[in-house]
């Protein structure tokens, strides 16, 4: 199956990733050649088999909702690329 | 001393043959003296190595030392390390210094290992060769133009290059035993949910499982012992007791039931690769085991159902790198969709890049049933035939590989090509098993790996039926020209 430059063009804005002019086509092709691989699956009759969601079917655990960690915003924040009075800075969103 | 195994230097260290800061020493030299030819570390820690030698000698003085007291390793740098750069092999973490341990690290550090460093791999393990690293691609210690498998590629040839005698590495689709079988020593992916995966960066989450690597089964049983865990922090993590893995190696393998799945002998082998593995499975035979033919119809379907769920996983996985909070951001955004876009264009690689489309493409609406959906479906096909064949036999073996190590380069441009050279231990991943790759012979001077399959928590039999593999025979101690 081939995917489509719009196709493209829509994944790039839903997985927040810049693809450039130059590199749209390669882009594609391989896409192309790994759906073409998967498409495998499609002829496989897998009426009646319950999609695998955990090898040994374990299920979620709960825990008391209680607090272990400390707060450790300055070890965090010492990481982040711009942070101002204990808050993470990103360009402006609203004018 | 670096030809010594884990067990051997263990013994060492406690009979004070030698001190702990004498063989970090010596290691750290041979790491200095050799890398450059490899490119197996990313990031040295040598000060922190030298100070936690110093104090594991004082509590070997003391007589209170733990397991694997004043030990050296090196850990994959997916782990994170407190402190310590933690880059998964991304220009998006190249600048990551993580405020706290994995559950992995931890466990080695009560156990007083010794840290090295930590080694590279493939840009958030998504690979087969080491060549998508950031930093790089490892050359393989046995043909230096030859990739040295991936993703834990770096863990593997550090190991047989006597760089450290035992390393970590994760597993998600055979990146702990595809790179062990190229690089000739041996490799253990245990049950999913074994390890904890508490601060293990994700790449799929229900596939990704951590596990050790050494020269011998013997040393994997003593690594396996401190890093397998129940953690509470890990969802996943299983409950259940974990057996003293070294305490069973000795066990006869008379009567084993030895399960060998046509699908793993059929066309896409290497003939002198198959003939290796043959010979070992004689070996089996000669020490009192039983070969039982045996059929896993649909591992044909398991490279395709793990490039849907294996990308779909890291799509969502991935997201969390948004050039906010940690990690790399792009220069002078403009706004807050350009600073993501252009963070995650500039920041991730090639593969990942198309690994996260791939999986958003799989996870879309209007085709999340299509992909995911079947995908899931097909696993749980997958699982049943391993049930069917764990009925008849206790272990199943093969290949680990088709073939062994390739040129870099060589699987061209077509993603495609590099998927299938994981054809043989997808499938373990997908159903949750344990596998292990144990080196079985060379083909034209390069190392050939045989995989060993368990039933789920059966590690214990697995690293048994190794060790008694490795009384019998010498392919783990044969090292690369010029190094042993």
């Amino acid at each position: 199956m081939s995917i489509e430059r719009q196709e493209i063009e829509k994944l790039a804005t839903l997985s927040r990733i810049a693809i450039g002019e130059d590199t749209i086509t390669e882009v594609s092709q391989r896409l192309s050649s790994v759906l073409e691989l998967v498409d495998q699956l499609q002829a496989v009759n897998t009426e009646g088999v319950a999609a695998m969601s955990h090898p040994m079917k374990a299920t979620q655990r709960l825990r008391e909702d209680e607090v272990k960690e400390i707060n450790q915003r300055e070890a965090f924040q010492a990481i982040a690329p711009d942070t101002e009075d204990g808050l993470f800075l990103v360009p402006k969103v609203i004018e | 001393m670096h030809n010594l195994t884990i067990a051997e230097l263990v013994t060492g260290l406690q009979s004070k043959e030698f001190s702990s800061v004498e063989l970090t020493k010596h290691f750290l030299a041979r790491i200095a003296q050799l890398d450059g030819n490899y490119n197996c570390l990313i990031t040295v820690t040598a000060d922190q190595a030298l100070k936690a030698a110093a104090a594991a000698d004082q509590r070997l003085a003391a007589g209170n030392a733990p397991a694997l007291c004043g030990v050296p390793i090196l850990h994959k740098d997916i782990f994170c390390t407190t402190g310590v750069r933690t880059s998964c092999g991304s220009k998006m973490l190249d600048n990551f210094i993580p405020p706290y341990n994995a559950t992995v690290v931890e466990n080695f550090e009560q156990a007083g290992a010794v840290v090295l460093g930590k080694t590279n791999m493939d840009e958030f393990a998504m690979g087969s060769s080491n060549e998508t690293s950031f930093y790089g691609p490892v050359k393989n210690p046995w043909a230096s133009d030859s990739v040295p498998g991936g993703s834990s590629g770096g863990s593997a040839a550090a190991v047989a290059a006597r760089l450290a005698p035992g390393a970590t590495a994760t597993d998600t689709g055979g990146s702990i035993r595809q790179p062990a079988a190229l690089c000739g020593i041996t490799g253990l992916k245990p049950t999913y949910g074994r390890v904890s995966r508490w601060g293990m960066i994700a790449f799929a989450s229900s596939l990704d499982q951590g596990g050790p690597m050494a020269r011998t089964a013997e040393d994997c049983a003593i690594l396996l012992n401190c890093m397998a865990s129940y953690d509470d922090k890990d969802s996943t993590c299983i409950d259940r007791q974990v057996p003293d893995y070294s305490a069973t190696l000795g066990d006869s393998i008379k009567g084993l039931k030895i399960g060998v799945p046509s699908e793993y002998f059929s066309e896409g082998l290497d003939a002198d690769t198959g003939k290796a593995v043959r010979a070992a499975l004689a070996e089996f035979e000669a020490q009192g085991a039983e070969l039982v033919e045996i059929s896993l119809p649909n591992t044909g379907l398991s490279v395709p159902a793990y490039y849907v769920i294996a990308p779909a996983e890291a799509s969502a996985n991935l997201s969390r790198f948004d050039g906010v909070r940690y990690g790399y951001r792009c220069e002078d955004p403009k706004d807050l969709q350009d600073l993501y876009t252009r963070t995650r264009a500039e920041g991730f690689g090639a593969e990942v890049q198309r690994r996260i489309l791939i999986g958003t493409y799989c996870l879309s609406a209007g085709y999340y049933d299509a992909y995911y959906g079947k995908a899931q479906q097909v696993r749980q096909l997958i699982q049943q035939d391993f049930e069917k064949a764990f009925e008849k036999v206790d272990v199943i073996m093969g290949p680990t590989t088709p073939s062994p190590a390739f040129k870099f380069g060589s699987k061209g441009d077509d993603p495609v090509a590099m998927y299938l050279e994981d054809i043989y231990t997808i499938a373990t991943n997908l159903a949750g098993l344990p596998g292990m790759s144990v080196p079985c012979g060379l083909v034209e001077d390069k190392p050939v790996g045989l995989q060993i399959i368990g039933n789920y928590f059966d590690e214990a039999r697995m690293l048994n039926i190794a060790h008694q593999y490795q009384q019998t025979t010498d392919w783990h101690s044969a090292a690369p020209e010029g190094i042993a």
